[in-house]
């Protein structure tokens, strides 16, 4: 019977889904594996509030490593941290969301216990076993891990979030255990890309636009107004985004974001298979394309077969009736 | 400057996958073999800093089968100067290519290792930060841009939400991102002069590594299908649909 560490990441004392998704698969996890505890880990400076919210989402208890040297995330620094409190409150599992966070922190902590680990999972089997996809999400491989300790990445959109309850978990501080010596890492900063939208991994909606806009000022014109007017995030494919169209924080791909919206509408996308591999969970998907052939019908649960520079407009004006009707 | 660059023999990323009716793996005989997209950014990004830094030396390493050698004279022929096949028969999980890694580089001490950030077959982007911890090396993932000054490395990350800047001295493990760089073909002269350079084999077992598998695939199984949908009409009918069937607006 093993209790579960899940790391709880924040960003700036406020927790997005992507970590809620993290503690209910932990929590998951736990229950399966012989109902040992699932304990959440917070980590950064001046976290006493965040710690505080994240002890009501149904976790044994919290444990936050608050100090001055933990303000920016750093992978040496992190690993070092998270580690060390694995260790000494013994658990069998450390568990975070597929995040690019979680992605360059987890491989490092697993090393660092010697211990294997199963990548972005998409679902927990009663005995324990873990499902995560391969190839692109063609294949769906289910792996055992062997060993005292084990990592798990759990993929954002495979699990719900947890919801908060009425009673509050005890919440511990500790003082990181850093080896100064290991740390050889400098946060230089980080260009934000700013916008009022939506994120993509938290959006009801996601309209994605692809190489067919043509141009980064027809997604301004053209594509924006369709977003905004869904209240949707914005995607994007690799194409539209190695193309200059858009900033890469928006790719939905294999390699780049995976989403699994109520809403995916695909705007000027062939559907490539690795485009396909980080949207095809979603609920509903609207294809908009002028080529028949495309890939992308293949998936998608409603096509319209049109010249988007036309279709994409007259969507804009219908949608606005159907708010007013 | 010594660069050590991964390469792995993947699928074609075109390949349409079909996994065997038992689980135990994909069929095999529709597959082009490939370099791994992200070690071929890696392998051109190494190429790249020897051009700018005037020499050095660009090394391939891989570890699989002999078939693998096809892959490695595809890197040479881009230009790196020698590759180590470490031979593997048997299947190794992240934890022990990293293993086998770090020896190769405790022997051949470069000032950076360089890899893709992922295998499009495994997707599970974890041998460079295990490698990285495994030398005690800071760890550059998901590398957009690298500059390398003496021995100061810095590095921009595609992260969620944006792009953030790391900085440390060498040497260190780097994964690459899709856009880092666009790798060049290899060139006819290129691929004549990579028969002559030096392709080295050595038996996994001769490293004195652990091997033994701890992550175990137990079967493949195929994704639910998506029931194929419908074409429709006008904008006017696809509004109507989403807001009366699909009810997602």
């Amino acid at each position: 019977m093993g209790d579960v560490l899940v790391f709880a990441e924040h960003q700036g004392g406020h927790f997005p889904k992507t970590t809620l998704v993290a503690v209910n698969a932990g929590i998951e996890l736990a229950k399966k594996r012989g109902g040992g505890r699932c304990i959440a880990a917070i980590v950064g400076e001046k976290i006493d509030a965040p710690a505080a919210e994240l002890a009501k989402y149904g976790v044994s208890k919290v444990v936050a490593l608050d100090d001055p040297k933990l303000a920016h995330y750093l992978a040496d620094l992190y690993a070092q941290a998270l580690t060390a409190l694995a260790k000494g409150l013994g658990v069998e599992y450390i568990l975070a969301t597929a995040t690019a966070t979680g992605k360059d922190l987890m491989p490092r902590v697993a090393a660092r216990l010697n211990a294997p680990m199963a990548s972005e999972i998409v679902s927990i089997g009663d005995d324990g076993t873990l499902v995560r996809p391969m190839y692109a999400g063609n294949a769906l491989a289910t792996v055992e891990m062997d060993a005292p300790v084990k990592v798990v990445s759990v993929r954002a959109t495979a699990f719900d979030s947890a919801k908060p309850g009425d009673s509050a978990a005890p919440v511990e501080k500790a003082a990181p255990e850093l080896d100064s010596a290991g740390l050889k890492m400098q946060f230089v900063g980080f260009n934000e890309i700013k916008s009022d939208r939506p994120q993509l991994s938290e959006a009801r909606i996601v309209v994605s636009g692809g190489r067919g806009l043509k141009s980064s000022e027809n997604f301004k014109t053209v594509l924006e107004p369709l977003v905004d007017e869904m209240g949707a995030a914005m995607g994007a494919s690799r194409a539209a985004v190695d193309a200059g169209f858009v900033p890469n924080d928006l790719q939905v791909g294999q390699t780049g974001k995976v989403v699994a919206p109520e809403l995916y509408v695909a705007v000027g996308i062939s559907g490539a298979i690795q485009h396909l591999a980080g949207m095809k969970d979603s609920k509903t998907i609207v294809a908009i394309n002028k080529d028949e052939e495309a890939p992308i019908f293949n998936v998608a649960d409603y096509g319209l077969v049109a010249d988007l520079f036309k279709a994409v407009p007259e969507m804009v004006e219908a949608l606005k009736k159907v708010k007013h009707s | 400057m010594k660069i050590l660059a991964s390469v792995k023999r993947v699928p074609d990323p075109a390949t349409t996958i079909r996994i065997l009716p038992d689980g135990s793996g994909i069929a095999t005989d529709n597959v082009k073999w490939v370099i791994n997209p992200f070690d071929e950014i890696a392998i051109e990004e190494a190429l790249r800093i020897k051009e700018k830094q005037g020499g050095g030396e660009v090394v391939l390493m891989s570890i699989g089968q002999q078939t693998w050698q096809e892959q490695l004279r595809t890197g040479l022929a881009m230009g790196a100067d020698r590759a180590i096949l470490v031979r593997a028969d048997q299947p190794l999980d992240s934890l022990a290519i990293a293993r086998v890694m770090a020896k190769i580089a405790g022997d051949e001490k470069p000032d950076l290792v360089i890899l893709g950030k992922q295998a499009i077959d495994d997707d599970s982007n974890q041998v460079g930060q295990m490698l990285a911890e495994m030398l005690g090396w800071p760890q550059a993932t998901f590398a957009s841009k690298v500059e390398i000054a003496g021995t100061k490395c810095t590095v921009v990350r595609e992260v969620d939400g944006g792009l953030e800047t790391i900085a440390f001295d060498l040497p260190a493990v780097i994964t690459t991102d899709l856009r880092l760089n666009e790798p060049r073909y290899a060139s006819l002269p290129g691929i004549m002069k990579a028969r002559k350079k030096e392709l080295k084999e050595i038996p996994v077992d001769s490293l004195g590594v652990d091997l033994a598998p701890k992550l175990k695939i137990k079967k493949l199984a195929a994704p639910p299908k998506r029931e194929a949908g419908r074409k429709v009409g006008s904008v006017e009918e696809l509004v109507s649909v989403l807001h009366s069937e699909a009810k997602v607006i």
